[in-house]
């Protein structure tokens, strides 16, 4: 009698926003059951609230027909459930058995000291248990390859204090995001290997193809909703790309202004012929003056270095790339004095100073001469604030303090107090609210009107299609088509997301 | 109340501390004539700590600053053993300052050492480059060129604004300018800004355009040359160098820079609240030594003292 897990009514807000609405999920154990949904469709929220991390809003947990309490992580470790995240936390100075029974009480002998051989052999018990082959438990963990990484924490993932009971349910957030091709092949082994002891799995993943191949059932979230549940078994790919995106894209996104694109003639203000460096290769476009070029791939296949690459962080070793029409720049510095804006990522680490004030943060690339000139920068910001509409108590109030929408214009304020020839955007919505959104957006399309280039990476579909003339998919780093918006379908996008390479012919436009 | 405590604990500390001297050294301690000679005795340490705080404000460390002073005093003195002119002499250990700043800078900014670890190389490699240059030996006496000497023992007559027979020392007015150019550095200039920004978040700064290690490079050239002046200052009060007499300076600036550190707004340096810091350590050790107080109870208490404003403004900052 396969165990039976249920998780019914998942809700969680924050404030207004609706991030799981009444979501549920049904578990049994044998079998591989899918998670899919695009980014901030609420998975990694659903995940954090039965591990025990977030307090839900509203959830019933139930476990063969018994309600469960998951207030803490300990609670779901208790009920058997174990996580396995993307970022494989090995402590790498420890050795192999240390990392494998990290979370539990370390044997002890003597009165006190570690009961080594006791370690080694719980440890090796555990890998074994995996079907894994037999590591050295003495070696430090730091040595190991991603593969005899991955198995050491899924071995850690299934360890469990000595007679308790074993664990009914794995859940594994992307965990092929960082592994090759054969890695992954020897993890999907190993999930045979539980699946046929009994353990209901929930595996998190963007890869289809994954999917499809190891997967039972799917369950997909849109908006923080469960759309679709089903066996895989009688399902399509397009049915779950359909189902993860909806119909067509909404009337989020301002319309593009009259000048169009082409008015402001062939004034190239990127262009690669085969370029390749560490983390890109096959790159192959031009972006004139007024154009907005989306990137688009699946997590990390290299928009951030495509980016960087006209940042001068990503040194060119093959082909020709030029920033108009001279050489990239060689330095973030170099870049910026060129005319080039970027709105990084991730804005506390690589973004703000956030102790300091709207004004040092805006106006920090634009120093120019010996002396600072204060009034000057104070009548700048001002101005700033008022045009991107950022609500703060003053130039000097600490950028902590603001929300993220907040935080995310006085980004864009450093990137307008000196019009940009080229934005650099990766993911420039990301976290931030709905009205906040849209009035990003209408900042990105007036500066595109006014003849700035724009490259535009972007997570989220909708955003991509919404603003983007063309949108330039990667594959690893690889560009593997580039595709016009007008007409194009999420689904069509996700497909060339997911496409075996070469991308379909049907797909791709001609190579400008 | 918390945060006036937190912001200004430091100043009420210092005005506290200044009090309670006055109380118990009434006829000596608040006189023209001691708080003249304060001035002097904390001129070079407030060099050091004024120019520290231009790199700790990238978050950064100079631990050399002590071996610095002691080397740029050496090279002076075996200089003008040999018979140079002064100015060259001078010129030479300043240099030599420089130098040593732009060996710290390049070993941080180019090759990614943590300041406190290429700091602590260069702390003892200029040292042992003291005692090398040296022989290991104190000059002192004939050696030293008498208007050298002199310059530590003189300054503006005061008697303009009625202190008949005072003089401003001029290490006091050494120690004046450096705080007014690092002022002006770190408040006014686009530097000084960009110094702040890396501060604030040195990735962020990189990707803004900022080049951070150009900027690194300067700030521990800029230290580098005050510890050297303060090495000077010393060797001309002291009318004679020895390889180790700049060592006590580092660990008194740090300090002071720290307890300047607890009243910025952040928790970021600014050199006007170093001076602060530079003032409590300098006036403690004037005032004990007047009281005749053990000079490891001084110690003692100074250490306490880091500690407790420390504390005080990271609980503020908590709450």
């Amino acid at each position: 009698m396969p165990d039976i897990i249920k998780f019914s009514g998942l809700t969680k807000r924050y404030g207004a926003a609706c991030v799981l609405d009444d979501a549920s999920l049904l578990l049994v154990g044998g079998r591989v059951h899918a998670l899919m949904g695009e980014n901030g469709a609420g998975k990694s929220t659903l995940i954090k609230m039965i591990a025990g991390v977030l307090r839900p809003d509203q959830m019933t947990a139930r476990k063969n027909g018994q309600d469960l309490a998951l207030r803490s992580q300990a609670d779901a470790m208790a009920a058997g459930f174990r996580f396995i995240h993307q970022e494989m936390n090995i402590v790498p100075q420890l050795s192999v058995a240390e990392n494998i029974l990290l979370g539990l009480p370390t044997p002890t002998r003597w009165g006190g000291l570690v009961d080594w051989p006791e370690m080694a052999r719980r440890a090796a018990n555990a890998l074994h248990q995996l079907g894994a082959p037999a590591l050295n438990m003495r070696r430090a963990a730091g040595s190991l390859s991603p593969v005899e990484r991955m198995l050491v924490k899924l071995a850690a993932a299934f360890v469990s204090h000595e007679g308790a009971q074993a664990p009914c349910l794995y859940v594994l957030d992307e965990p092929t995001a960082v592994l090759s091709q054969t890695e992954a092949e020897a993890l999907f082994a190993v999930i045979a290997r539980l699946k046929s002891q009994g353990a209901a799995i929930l595996y998190v993943s963007h890869r289809l193809n994954e999917v499809m191949q190891i997967c039972d059932d799917v369950t997909v979230l849109r908006n923080g909703r469960a759309v679709m549940t089903a066996p895989l078994a009688n399902t399509s790919k397009d049915d779950i790309i359909l189902a993860m995106t909806g119909r067509a894209v909404d009337d989020a996104f301002p319309p593009r202004p009259k000048p169009v694109v082409w008015d402001f003639g062939d004034d190239v203000i990127c262009s690669a012929q085969y370029v390749a460096t560490k983390s890109l290769s096959d790159l192959n476009f031009t972006l004139r003056a007024g154009e907005i070029l989306g990137i688009g791939g699946l997590a990390a296949a290299g928009q951030t270095a495509l980016l960087r690459l006209f940042l001068g962080l990503e040194r060119p070793h093959k082909g020709m790339a030029k920033l108009m029409r001279t050489a990239v720049p060689q330095s973030p510095s170099a870049a910026w004095a060129r005319g080039v804006a970027y709105i990084p990522q991730e804005r506390r680490t690589e973004g703000l100073m956030m102790a300091m004030g709207t004004r040092p943060n805006a106006m920090l690339p634009h120093y120019k001469g010996i002396f600072a000139r204060l009034r000057n920068e104070r009548v700048q910001t001002a101005d700033l604030t008022a045009r991107l509409g950022i609500t703060a108590a003053g130039p000097e109030q600490p950028v902590w303090q603001l929300s993220g929408g907040n935080q995310q214009k006085v980004i864009f304020a450093r990137a307008l107090a000196q019009p940009p020839r080229l934005l650099l955007l990766d993911d420039p919505t990301r976290g931030v609210d709905v009205g906040a959104k849209y009035e990003i957006y209408s900042l990105i399309r007036a500066l595109s009107a006014k003849g700035c280039a724009v490259l535009l990476a972007s997570s989220d579909l909708p955003e991509l299609l919404g603003l983007s003339d063309r949108i330039l998919v990667l594959q690893s780093g690889r560009q593997t088509g580039i595709l016009k918006t007008d007409g194009l379908e999420p689904s069509d996008l996700l497909r060339a997301f997911y496409a075996a390479q070469p991308a379909a012919k049907s797909l791709i436009s001609e190579l400008i | 109340m918390i945060p006036v405590l937190r912001h200004l604990g430091t100043l009420i500390g210092l005005l506290v501390i200044m009090l309670f001297f006055a109380a118990q050294l009434p006829d000596t301690f608040l006189t023209p004539r001691n708080l003249i000679n304060i001035s002097q005795q904390i001129a070079m340490l407030a060099v050091v700590a004024f120019t520290m705080t231009v790199v700790m404000v990238m978050n950064d460390f100079d631990l050399s600053v002590g071996s610095t002073a002691s080397l740029a005093g050496i090279v002076a003195a075996v200089l003008f053993a040999m018979g140079v002119p002064i100015w060259v002499g001078v010129g030479a250990a300043l240099a030599a300052g420089i130098l040593g700043g732009l060996i710290n800078g390049a070993l941080v900014a180019f090759l990614g050492i943590l300041p406190f670890v290429a700091t602590l190389g260069t702390l003892t490699i200029f040292s042992g480059l003291a005692f090398f240059i040296s022989g290991g030996e104190t000059i002192f006496g004939r050696d030293i060129p008498k208007p050298f000497a002199e310059f530590a023992r003189s300054g503006v007559p005061l008697d303009g604004v009625g202190l008949e027979g005072a003089q401003l020392p001029y290490l006091t007015i050494v120690a004046i300018a450096t705080l007014a150019l690092v002022w002006v550095t770190l408040e006014h200039t686009v530097f000084g800004r960009k110094l702040y920004a890396i501060g604030g978040n040195t990735e962020a700064a990189r990707l803004a355009g900022i080049d951070v290690a150009r900027a690194r490079l300067a700030a521990f050239a800029i230290t580098g040359f005050g510890a050297a002046v303060a090495g000077l200052m010393y060797a001309s009060r002291v009318a004679s160098a020895n390889p180790t007499q700049g060592a006590g300076l580092m660990l008194d600036a740090i300090a002071a820079v720290f307890l300047g550190m607890t009243m910025g707004k952040q928790g970021e340096p600014r050199v006007l609240a170093t001076l602060v810091g530079v003032l409590i350590l300098g006036i403690l050790d004037n005032g004990l030594t007047q009281m005749q107080v053990d000079s490891y109870v001084r110690e003692m208490l100074v250490g306490s003292i880091v500690i407790a404003a420390v504390a005080i403004s990271s609980l503020g900052r908590r709450a």
